[in-house]
């Protein structure tokens, strides 16, 4: 399954990178894009680890920055 | 400036203030006056540091807690913290002033980043902003506003002068011009009248039309091109990746190196602890790669952005940065060089007979026919035909027409028809679909039909090979004879005919071969058959407006117009973008690494401040740098 989701809020380039890198190690996850310019998180998992990674992947990015929110 | 914009650049301006004051303070020697005056001082400059940067404090220690440490946040507290600190090596000057310096310049710096990021984000999101907001439809004689989305195919929808076409569709009433820029970024506005098909995403300027829909909202012109550039970004350019890999290692190589110097230069050579440490502390503020990982991306964005803008629509920064490696172009022949209707280009009428009667009364025999040459034999006659003029159509698969044209007989099609007739007619040798015309039994002159090169299809080979592509290569399933006329008004010396989809594949594999390993191989193409050849290229270029969906889908570039001179333009704007991305690189490296060899302990020229410089100052001018690729 295969979601794009907006981000809101604010990420530097270097922090989106280092939560794409983060999330592309999660468990199911085929790819992952965190998009700086766009404001787009794409997120390519397996159907059945896909709400598990999700949920994994908002951690991620409170962990790392705070600041930048998913919203679906 | 947004709301969180305004908050933090108000808490800057406060805090230089009392900075501003102090620092004036200290300067006139009030805090030497003082008893105490040193820890006084101290306390002063906590003021506006803290104020400045209590967020930046926070941060660092929300990445420790969470263990993602080394980001720029932990980076900038432990320099500043350090500076403050300098304060204990009593041999050392104090620093307290430049370390409250440090973090006000560092928050301007990145008050102003996320300024001009934002800035250019909303540019280059505008700039793409087609979608419309609405569709008006009649409803009880009344007009109605409703979502796009919800307008079934067949409705009947009114646009108003000044309004975005919702969907794409047929004009039923009325005539207007309209502005396509948006969608092909061609300038001249076109007008449109009843039958004519319009594009969703076009403005309508001048006159009220009403619109026969004839696709969904999700499958029409807008959502299409939205979907492309909205999927665009995802593929990064192999120097997007660079860079955030090299990110990924520079960062913790400073800080180590910053922690060597701050242990190994006063125990092993002797230096002073405090100058060993300042150095250590410049280490760590320029150990920010921001103005690297934040420039190049954008970059990108914008080029993307400024092709975009051409109606050129690239899928990703990765085909940029192929685009501006192409040295080979391969070009499908109909509808990418050729316009790909048939056209009416040469009439010969035989003695006694004159080309405006022949072109009329095949006009009129071809009345009835679908047949594309039929169509061509129309346009060209222009004037309205009489149909009651015309009786006893009858077309004759594979050969022609024959009708009765205001009760004479008149014959249209090829030699054969003709012979069969009992007529005959000289056969002229060309590369077009020649039609000849018999009235009463008598040969009445001939009609040559061709595929006509497109405006700018000799402009096209000039300007590529102005920008440097050695090879352009035609590849046409067409005749040999078709090809080579075609190649030989364009000067082409490279051409292969009769070629099916896969020998267009294998053509293109060969090319890739002989290219060379940093030149790339573009490929330009409409038809369907094209969509293999599109995805073998390293660049697949397809036409938008005429191409087939599965072309547009397949290809990585997309030309709105159908104008291949843009390619050159896609090209041009490749690689100024490159330029700015390796200025960028080169710039923001360069002037981190001399900063560091300025800071070692021994040299001792670069503090503090320059170190500031060399993380908020480097990435501010990397990013108006950035914004350059905007302009074309």
């Amino acid at each position: 399954m295969r979601k794009v989701m907006k981000l809101e809020g604010e990420i530097c380039a270097n922090c989106a990178a280092k939560v794409q890198a983060a999330v592309e190690k999660l468990p199911g996850v085929n790819e992952a894009s965190v998009n700086a310019m766009t404001y787009k998180f794409t997120l390519d998992a397996e159907d059945a680890a896909f709400d598990a990674a999700l949920e994994q992947s908002i951690k991620i990015f409170a962990d790392i920055e705070p600041d930048c929110e998913v919203v679906a | 400036m947004n709301k969180k914009q305004k908050k933090k650049r108000n808490r800057i301006l406060v805090a230089l203030a009392i900075f501003v004051v102090f620092e004036a303070m200290e300067v006139v020697g009030v805090f030497d006056a003082l008893p105490g005056g040193l820890w006084l001082e101290f306390a002063a400059f906590l003021v506006p540091y803290l104020i400045a940067g209590y967020d930046v404090l926070a941060k660092a220690w929300h990445g420790i807690t969470h263990k993602q440490p080394f980001d720029e946040n932990l980076l900038m507290s432990i320099a500043t913290i350090g500076a403050f600190a300098l304060v204990f090596f009593p041999e050392a000057e104090p620093h307290m002033a430049e370390g409250a310096a440090v973090m006000l310049f560092y928050q301007v710096g990145e008050l102003f980043e996320s300024y001009a990021v934002g800035k250019t984000r909303r540019n280059i999101a505008d700039m793409m902003d087609i979608a419309p907001d609405f569709a008006t439809i009649e409803e009880g004689g009344q007009l109605v506003q409703v979502d796009p989305a919800s307008v079934a195919v067949g409705s009947t929808i009114v646009v108003k002068p000044g309004e975005r076409v919702p969907l794409d569709g047929v004009v039923i009433e009325g005539s207007s011009q309209l502005d396509t820029s948006a969608l092909t970024g061609e300038s001249v506005p076109r007008m449109v009248e009843a039958g004519a098909q319009v594009a969703s995403g076009c403005v309508n300027m001048t006159g009220v039309l009403s619109i026969r829909t004839t696709k969904a909202y999700g499958e029409s012109t807008v959502q299409r091109i939205l979907d492309l550039v909205e999927n665009a970004s995802e593929k990064k350019a192999r120097t997007e990746n660079f860079i955030t890999r090299f990110a990924r290692y520079y960062t913790p190589i400073v800080v180590g190196l910053a922690l060597l110097i701050a242990l190994a230069s006063p125990l092993l050579l002797g230096q002073s602890w405090s100058s060993s440490v300042q150095a250590a502390l410049v280490f760590l503020v320029v150990s920010c790669p921001c103005a690297l990982v934040i420039s190049v991306p954008l970059s990108f964005f914008g080029g993307i952005g400024a092709a975009s803008r051409k109606g050129i629509l690239v899928k990703g920064s990765s085909y940029l940065e192929a685009l501006a490696q192409v040295n080979t172009v391969a070009f499908d022949k109909t509808g990418t060089l050729t316009s790909g209707t048939f056209t009416v280009v040469d009439i010969v009428a035989a003695p006694y007979f004159s080309p405006d009667l022949v072109l009329s009364y095949a006009a009129h025999a071809e009345n009835y026919s679908n047949h594309p040459i039929a169509q061509s034999v129309r346009e060209k006659f222009g004037k309205t035909i009489d149909a009651s003029k015309v009786a006893e159509a009858e077309e004759i698969s594979g050969e022609g027409v024959k009708a009765l044209v205001e009760g004479r007989a008149v014959l249209v099609g090829n030699a054969k028809l003709l012979e069969r007739a009992g007529v005959s007619a000289e056969e002229y040798a060309s590369t077009g679909t020649v039609l000849y015309v018999a009235i009463d039994g008598v040969y009445a002159g001939r009609i040559v039909i061709a595929d006509t090169l497109k405006d700018d299809a000799a402009e096209t080979v000039s300007s590529l090979r102005n920008a440097g592509v050695k090879r352009i290569v035609m590849l046409t399933g067409d005749r040999e004879e078709v090809a080579a006329e075609v190649a030989g008004q364009l000067g082409l010396s490279e051409y292969h005919a009769q070629c099916l989809p896969a020998d267009k594949v294998a053509h293109v594999e060969g090319l890739l071969t002989q290219a060379g390993d940093r030149g790339k191989v573009a490929f330009v193409g409409d038809g369907i058959n094209d969509a293999p050849v599109l995805m073998r290229a390293d660049v697949g270029i397809a036409m938008g407006a005429l191409g087939s969906d599965a072309a547009i889908e397949a290809a990585d570039v997309v030309l709105m117009d159908d104008k291949p001179a843009n390619i050159a333009k896609a090209i041009g704007i490749a690689r100024k973008t490159m330029h700015i991305v390796r200025q960028n690189i080169v710039f923001a490296i360069g002037v981190k690494v001399l900063i560091m060899i300025l800071a070692l302990p021994f040299i001792g020229i670069a503090n503090m401040w320059l170190a500031v410089f060399g993380d908020v100052g480097v990435a501010c001018l990397a990013i108006l740098n950035a914004m350059r690729t905007l302009r074309v």
